[in-house]
Parts: structure tokens; C-alpha cells; sequence
């Protein structure tokens, strides 16, 4: 963003506010990863906004030392179009949940992905509601008991990423809360120009904790985790088991790594992205960029298109007020 | 409207005889273009020199099925050569384009009144789906009134043959025949209608040709033709300041006074909405205007279209939102927390008929509550109402000055009326306007200080800091905050001061806006009619009257509804009755109650239409019986 290199520190980027999060939430690791990211992008703090709607991860903005616009349920990314369409040169960050983005704010993120507005959308997914003490989210699998599901619930879940590319997002990545590689995601993203959507598995300690072991704990990481790089072969259980397309059944399928089918990682393909989003339990979790095209800004576009229909004309106040078919009245008030 | 054109003096105007106004309707099918037409006549009765009022009203949808009474669509004009301040009572000329037309209309045409009606309309199936038994052209029903009647389809299909158009894109050329007849019947000239008309269909050359010859043919058949009661009349223009006007609807004036506010406070502006009837011109006006540094976003709804807004206000532009009663309850959580983090913002509200869907093309002034009252917690902003189509100039850009100057949320009451109606209007000189221009702040804290966005001002104004702005980062939010610092705060101390600040702010208001001024009659009258919004131009012809018969009446009229001029009460306490007519059940009427403890009865008409003088003038008289 900025022109000059701004030579920062996470420390820097940390504020003066004491961090309310519970003790061992994977919102710390996060904000840290963050924190620890930033100084890698060369932005200057004042020029960076961190914007939030409600929840747990949407306190996030106080614990940032740029600027930060806590606003309300859902809503973040219409507070963000409108800061970025006022000011473009801007670095908007928009810090959601599944309940903020995909409940109560489905409608704007749907939105901010089809325009491609210029920012990146850090979804923090723990499948819960944390802030109201526990109820399920719409990420929430069947059968999650919780306060308000005590028989366990019954709806089906929507899938963040399979979301945003179904909205037209350009850029759809994931990554795991204490995982080493998020800040290399949040580098990819940040260096994204159009909306970078950022799915984040946040392990929440108390409402939902080890909802992800499945694919997150140590022992089965090698096995669960497919990290997707652009160019390099889609290879995972420690290099020794790959991707390939089961070309009669449209579908994925786990080769072994010498097979010559193994897929290659082109972030541009829609339709091997949409089927790494969907894989089922029994494959491996697909993170890092899933899918990247790089199409032209939603604050670009509004930006030129008012440079252009305004060229040559002089903003004329008194020309204005006296637009269309007028009249001139005499001097002399005419007698009754 | 008078007040802004006119010189005359109301013992003028009351001496001036009545029949120098003359009220039209034109009525017919929501596809037959009678607001096309009306707008037209509009213009030209503007340059005849006429003072005038209009009153479009059209069906909610957009074609409603052909031929029904519930697609009726009709345009209303009072113009004259006295002041004019309302589109009329009782229409004294009813063009009537079919049955159905003529059925819903004609109950509201003065006795002894003129209708005029294309027969070739009056077919069997037609008569049918207006409910006629008899077609009313021939059995006699229409006796208490003058009609005329001739073949208007017919005659628009003769004249515009030679241009070989289908017979359906033909007769839509009836309403420029009509036109024509009306400039006929009223000595107008048909010039700047053709002007006009060739702008219009400029890629449609033949399109415009045929508009203009069924237009002249209808003013031919007026000069030729012999028609009992049809007479060429000829109205002078109305006595006015010497200057430049023009026509303008609320919704035109809104925009441009928006505009001329965000100029003035040195800012650009951001223009956040959804459609929404009557609202959604506001969008289509700015949205052609970007070399202002207008910014206009048609957000996916209108919960974004104001959370957009305030995100750029946000970040330093001047933001506005626009919807009506149903959009303005969604933007509610929102202008809560604008009125939280203290940013600008101006919310427009065009009101209409409610609740909920209700009345979507009707108006109505129902939303006052909501403006003052309808919002979650102690949420005060200010309020202030438009009275007519000018006004609305005048309080955007007072909307804009109070934004600023005091980092607050505004509400902009109009209504559908306001928003559709059109008046002549003196054009201001836009270089006497005082600007006032917004200072960011970004004075970097000393050593070892922090960020105070919630410091304040004389007038209790936080401080507004632009992100991008060097070593003020700080954080602002909707969670209650710690005075000075905006850290985040729930302590008792820092919740009761903050709400303590905020409305103190919202009622210093008050100091910076004219005291409540009388506008017919004097403070201490033994009755008021005290108002707010579109009902200005009925009240006022009604006062107007029953002062010329002796009554001791006067005219209040409220622009600033929240917070009310600080003389309010001693002049309301000055009167001995106080009347508010509203167009709902009572809404200022308590509102005045409650901040001034003062007797105030109420005069409600939640019908959807506009107040006539008659009704007004009557509850005066009954008042003071």
C-alpha cells in the first residue's frame, strides 16, 4: 500500500488494550500470527483499518494498534465498502466468524465477493457461537448439541469456502489458527488485489474445543493435511500420497505420490477448486490458496467510472440549482 | 410555492378573486403516460409565469392491469395568477382517458366542474371493468357537472397516421394530443413541448414527429372545434420577485441541496441506498452528478446501504442514506451506531403510507415517532422536516451543517408528496451561501499521551479523525466507552456520562438554529395551527381564509422537530388553543405534549391523500366556535 517501506515490528502492531479472549482460545494465535505478519507487508499502521462486525473474533480491531471500527452483527463488509470506496488507499481487514459472516451477515459477504472489493476477509470458523455462550452456527455439523440444540441439530451446514466461490469470490484460501503456514496464507491474501477470502479453523476452548482434531491434531496432521502451493504437486502424508482426477467419475481421488496423474496446483482452476473445497471426511483437508484469478476491484471500477463521466465537467454549484427549464421574472412585480 | 416566490401580502392575496386559479386532473390508465402528461403542463404552465402545485398520484404498481379503477393514475395541478399553496381542493377540469378514470375521479370534481373524456375508451368492456352498468357519458349521471366528450383515440389515430407507427405505439400518443388540447384550453405555448419532445425521442426521429403532430392536432381541435363549455382561458402570470426560476420536485431539490451542503462543509459525499418508492429518485438524481464528488452506492439492501454510509463518513467523506418508513426501520441498528461512535450522517426519510408495505406511492407523515423515538436505548439525533418541494433545498444543506458541526446522525423528514410534487422556485444565488467548512483533526498526541477521539468541543463535539491520518490510530465501536479515551467501558460512571453527553450534545443543537418563527398571524393568537412537513401549504391557505373572516388564528409551522427551537414554549404557552393537523393519528400532537406540557389537540387524516383547505378551515372555525 504504502510507496515508502514502513519498517514495523509486531510489537508495533500490537495496542495498548489487554486482550479478553478466554485463556487458550485460537483467537490469541491468530491475532499473533497477524501481528507477526504485518510488518512483513511494508503497510504503515495509519493506513490500515481493521473492520469487525460482532462476536468473539470481531474484538479482534482493540488489539490492533491501527485503526479499527468495531461495528455491528453482520455488517462489516458494507462498513468496509463504504471506507474503501471513500478512501481506496486504504488497507481494509475485515475480522468475521461463521455466525457474523455466514448467519446474520451472509447477505453482505455474498455481496463484497461479487463486487471484489479490495480486502482481505479473515473468517474466524469455530462452528459455534461463542459470544452468546455456545448455541450452534450455520457451520455448525449435524447433530452439535448445544443450548439451544440439546437434542442435537438438526439443519445442514453451509461450507464457508464452497460459499464464497459460489458468490464469485476471486480468492479463497484456508488455514488453521495455530498453524505455522497462517501467516504465509495472510501474505497471499494481502498481496491479492480483490476480495482475499480466508476461511481460518479457530479452535474454541470452551463452547466447541477440538472440533478440528480430525484434521488438526499432531498425530494425524501428515494424513488430514493437503497444503496446497501454486505449481507444486497436490501431495500430502508426508509426500508419499497425492490428488488425481478420477476423470469417469468427475472426482477426486487419493493416488499415490508417484502416480503421473497427480494434479498440479493452478489456484486458477475453478473446478478442481470447487472439488478440493468439497472433499469428504475420508480425504485429506485442503488449505493454503485454493483458488486465486485476479479480476479488477469493485472500489477500482466505482473510482475510475467517477474520473471518467466527471472529466471536463466543473462541479458548478449555481449552474446546478439552475438546470433544467427556467424563466426570468422582470424587475418590476407585475400589478395584480 | 408562495413563500418562496411571491410578494403578495396575505390581505393581497385574500382580496384577489379566486377564480384566477383553476385546478386540473388529468386521469387515466397507469399506462396511458398521465404523469408524462402532467409534468408537461406542468412546465408549461411554469412559464406562462403561473404559480402552481402539483399532486401526482399513481397506483403502487406499475401496470396494473389495463382498464381497472386500481390502475387509475392521475396528476393534479392548482395554477393561477395569485399565490398558490396547494395542488387544490376539488379539481374544476377532469380529463378523464377512460371509465376508470372517470369513476375514481369524478367524485372529487367540483359541482358544476368540466369533464372532459375520450369515448372511444367507453367500450362495453371497459364500462365493464370499471364497474359501470350504463356507460355514464350517455345516461345522464354526470348531470351535476359540464361534460364534454369526444374520440381522442380516434382522432390520435388520424392524426398520426401519415407515420406508419402500430396501432398500440399510435395511441400512445393520446396524452400528447390531450396536452395539446390543455395548452389550447389555458393559451399556452406549445414550443418548448416540442423542444421537448425532440430531446426525448431523439433516436426515435419519426416517435417525435408523431408525438408532435397528435399534439398539435389536439391544439387544432380545441381552435376548430366547437365545444359546449370548453373555452380558451387565459390565466396572467402570478406576481413574483424579480429573478430566475425554475420547476423543481422535493426529490430534485433534495439532491442538489445535499449537493450544495457537502460543497459548502468542504467535503465529498457518499450516497448509500436501496430502492425503495417514494426514495428512490434521490439515488437516480445523484447518481448523475459524480463531478461533485458524489459517490452513490445502490447497496445490496438497506441495512448496507447505511452501514456503507458510515463507513465512509468513516473515513471522511460526508455520508448519506435515503429510504423510506420500512427501509428506515432496517437502517435502525445502524444509526444507532453512528449515533455511538458519533460520526455524520444524514438519513433521509421520504415517508409513506404504513405500516409495513402499506401505502407505497401514498403519502403520509407517519415516521415521526420512529424519527425522534424509534431506535434501541437513549438514541437522540436530531430531526428536522421538510415543508415543500424548495424547502427540502434549504434542510439538506441544514441537515449537512448540523452533521458536521456537531459528529452526529441527522434524519431528514419529506414525504412522498414532497418528493413528487412540483413548484415554481426562485433560483438562489448559490455564492451568498455561508460554507462551513469541516476541520479534520490531526494534531498528533505529546509525548507519553494517548489518542483522545472522544475528547470534546464547546458544543460537546468529538474530534473527527480520518484513518490515514499519522499517530491518531485508535479504535472506535459500538460498546460503550470510557469518556475522552473511547477505550471500551461498561463502568457505571462511563455509561451514565456518555449517555449523559450524547443527548446533552443533540440539545445544544438548539443554540445554533432560528428561533420558532409565526408565519400567518401573531404569537399570542387565540388559536394555533401548529404543523410539520407537507402539510404547510393547506394549513396555510386555510389560516390565510379564516383570518380574511375575522378568526384569531395563526400559522405555526416546525422545521426543527428534535431538538425544537428554544422559544417553542413560551410561544405555544402564548396561545390559547393549539390545532396540529397531521397525516396520522397524532404524532407531533404528543410530542408537544410531552416537551411543553401544553394542551395541543390533534386534526389526524391518515387517508393517504394530501389535507384540503376545506378540512382545514373547517376544524379553525370548529375550534373557535
Amino acid at each position: 500500500m504504502n510507496e515508502m517501506t514502513t519498517i514495523t515490528t509486531a510489537k508495533d502492531w500490537a495496542s495498548d488494550q489487554e486482550v479478553r479472549w478466554c485463556p487458550g482460545c485460537g483467537d490469541y494465535a491468530v491475532l499473533k500470527a497477524v501481528q507477526r505478519t504485518m510488518p512483513d507487508l511494508g503497510v504503515a499502521r495509519e493506513k490500515t483499518v481493521f473492520v469487525s462486525g460482532i462476536g468473539c473474533s470481531s474484538r479482534f480491531p482493540y488489539y490492533m494498534s491501527s485503526y479499527g471500527f468495531h461495528t455491528i452483527h453482520g455488517r462489516a463488509p458494507a462498513f468496509a465498502t463504504g471506507i474503501k470506496l471513500a478512501n481506496p488507499e486504504l488497507d481494509v481487514w475485515i475480522i468475521t466468524g461463521d455466525g457474523d459472516a455466514l448467519s446474520i451477515g451472509g447477505n453482505h459477504t455474498m455481496h463484497i465477493l461479487r463486487r471484489n472489493l479490495d480486502c482481505q476477509i479473515l473468517l474466524f470458523n469455530n462452528e459455534i457461537y461463542g459470544l452468546t455462550k455456545g448455541q450452534y452456527s450455520p457451520t455448525s455439523r449435524v447433530g452439535t448439541r448445544s443450548p439451544s440444540t440439546p437434542f442435537g441439530s438438526v439443519d445442514r451446514p453451509v461450507t464457508p469456502c464452497m460459499f464464497a466461490l459460489g458468490s464469485g469470490a476471486r480468492f479463497v484460501a484456508r488455514g488453521i489458527d495455530v498453524h505455522k503456514n497462517l501467516p504465509d496464507v495472510l501474505k497471499a491474501a494481502h498481496a491479492h488485489r480483490g476480495a482475499s477470502f480466508v476461511e481460518i479453523y479457530q479452535n474454541c476452548v470452551v463452547y466447541n474445543d477440538d472440533v478440528f482434531a480430525g484434521f488438526t491434531n499432531r498425530e494425524v496432521a501428515a494424513d488430514k493435511q493437503l497444503w496446497l502451493k501454486a505449481g507444486e504437486k497436490m501431495l500430502f502424508a508426508n509426500g508419499t500420497k497425492g490428488l488425481a482426477l478420477d476423470v469417469e467419475r468427475l472426482a477426486l481421488k487419493v493416488v499415490e505420490a508417484d502416480d503421473p496423474a497427480v494434479i498440479v496446483h493452478d489456484p486458477r482452476n475453478k473446478g478442481i477448486a470447487a472439488m478440493l473445497i468439497a472433499m469428504p471426511e475420508s480425504f485429506p483437508m485442503a488449505l493454503g490458496v485454493i483458488y486465486e484469478s485476479p479480476a479488477p476491484t469493485f472500489d477500482s471500477a466505482v473510482a475510475e467510472q467517477n474520473a471518467k463521466v466527471s472529466e471536463g465537467k466543473k462541479p458548478d454549484l449555481q449552474a446546478l440549482v439552475s438546470k433544467g427549464q427556467s424563466w426570468m421574472v422582470g424587475k418590476e412585480p407585475r400589478e395584480l | 410555492m408562495a413563500t418562496a416566490t411571491h410578494v403578495l401580502t396575505p390581505e393581497e392575496s385574500e382580496a384577489h378573486p379566486p377564480q384566477e386559479a383553476v385546478v386540473v386532473r388529468f386521469a387515466g390508465d397507469s399506462g396511458d403516460g398521465m404523469q408524462l402528461t402532467g409534468g408537461q403542463f406542468t412546465l408549461s404552465t411554469a412559464l406562462a409565469g403561473n404559480d402552481l402545485a402539483t399532486f401526482p398520484d399513481f397506483p403502487a404498481e406499475i401496470r396494473a392491469p389495463q382498464g381497472t379503477t386500481f390502475g387509475v393514475s392521475a396528476f393534479q395541478i392548482n395554477f393561477g395568477s395569485c399565490a398558490i399553496d396547494t395542488a387544490g381542493d376539488q379539481p374544476d377540469v377532469l380529463i378523464a382517458m377512460n371509465p376508470a378514470a372517470l369513476k375514481v375521479n369524478v367524485k372529487a370534481l367540483r359541482e358544476g366542474g368540466l369533464i372532459i373524456a375520450d369515448e372511444g375508451e367507453f367500450t362495453a368492456r371497459n364500462l365493464a371493468k370499471a364497474g359501470y352498468d350504463q356507460n355514464p357519458l350517455e345516461d345522464g349521471s354526470l348531470a351535476k357537472w359540464q361534460l364534454v366528450h369526444f374520440n381522442i383515440s380516434q382522432l390520435t389515430l388520424d392524426a398520426v397516421k401519415p407515420f406508419g407507427l402500430g396501432n398500440k405505439e399510435a395511441l400512445r400518443c393520446k396524452n400528447m394530443w390531450t396536452l395539446g388540447l390543455a395548452l389550447w384550453m389555458f393559451d399556452r405555448d406549445r414550443e418548448p413541448i416540442v423542444d421537448w419532445l425532440k430531446s426525448k425521442f431523439a433516436k426515435a426521429p419519426e416517435l417525435a414527429e408523431a408525438n408532435i403532430a397528435a399534439l398539435n392536432a389536439g391544439h387544432a381541435y380545441g381552435e376548430t372545434t366547437e365545444m359546449g363549455g370548453v373555452h380558451k382561458h387565459h390565466l396572467d402570470a402570478a406576481p413574483a420577485e424579480p429573478g430566475l426560476y425554475r420547476t423543481v420536485t422535493g426529490a430534485e431539490a433534495l439532491s442538489i441541496g445535499l449537493v450544495a451542503g457537502a460543497q459548502l462543509a468542504g467535503l465529498d459525499m457518499f450516497f448509500g441506498s436501496y430502492p425503495i418508492t417514494p426514495a428512490s429518485p434521490l439515488l437516480h438524481h445523484l447518481s448523475r452528478l459524480k463531478e461533485f464528488g458524489i459517490t452513490t452506492f445502490q447497496a445490496e439492501d438497506e441495512i448496507a446501504a447505511v452501514c456503507a454510509a458510515i463507513g465512509a463518513s468513516y473515513a471522511g467523506q460526508l455520508g448519506v442514506t435515503s429510504s423510506s418508513g420500512p427501509g428506515i426501520a432496517l437502517k435502525t441498528e445502524a444509526i444507532g451506531l453512528a449515533i455511538m461512535t458519533e460520526l455524520p450522517l444524514i438519513v433521509v426519510n421520504s415517508q409513506r403510507g404504513g405500516p409495513s408495505t402499506g401505502l407505497p406511492t401514498k403519502t403520509e407523515q407517519s415516521d415521526l415517532y420512529q424519527a425522534v423515538y424509534g431506535r434501541n436505548a437513549d438514541a437522540p439525533l436530531p430531526v428536522i422536516a421538510a415543508r415543500s418541494p424548495s424547502d427540502a433545498f434549504e434542510c439538506a444543506i441544514e441537515a449537512c451543517r448540523i452533521a458536521t458541526r456537531y459528529m452526529t446522525p441527522v434524519m431528514l423528514l419529506t414525504d412522498g408528496y414532497i418528493a413528487n410534487a412540483a413548484e415554481p422556485w426562485k433560483v438562489p444565488d448559490t455564492s451568498k451561501f455561508a460554507p462551513f467548512p469541516v476541520s479534520f483533526f490531526d494534531k498528533a498526541p505529546a509525548e507519553g499521551e494517548g489518542v483522545m477521539p472522544y475528547a470534546r468541543n464547546d458544543e460537546l463535539a468529538r474530534p473527527w479523525i480520518k484513518p490515514g491520518t499519522p499517530a491518531l490510530e485508535h479504535r472506535i465501536g459500538g460498546i460503550e466507552k470510557a469518556p475522552g479515551s473511547g477505550n471500551i467501558d461498561y463502568s457505571p460512571e462511563a455509561h451514565a456520562e456518555m449517555t449523559r453527553i450524547r443527548a446533552a450534545k443533540v440539545d445544544g443543537v438548539a443554540d445554533s438554529i432560528p428561533d420558532q418563527d409565526v408565519c400567518l398571524g401573531e404569537a399570542g393568537a387565540k388559536l394555533a395551527i401548529v404543523g410539520w412537513g407537507s402539510t404547510y401549504g393547506p394549513i396555510h391557505q386555510a389560516v390565510r381564509r379564516a383570518r380574511g373572516k375575522g378568526l384569531d388564528v395563526a400559522h405555526v409551522h416546525i422545521r426543527h422537530i428534535w431538538p425544537m427551537p428554544k422559544n417553542m414554549a413560551v410561544l405555544l404557552k402564548g396561545f390559547e388553543h393549539i390545532l396540529v393537523p397531521e397525516m396520522n393519528t397524532g404524532q407531533l400532537k404528543t410530542l408537544l405534549r410531552d416537551q411543553f406540557l401544553v394542551d395541543a389537540k390533534s386534526l389526524p387524516k391518515v387517508s393517504g391523500q394530501p389535507f384540503t383547505i376545506a378540512e382545514i378551515e373547517a376544524a379553525i372555525s370548529e375550534a373557535l366556535k
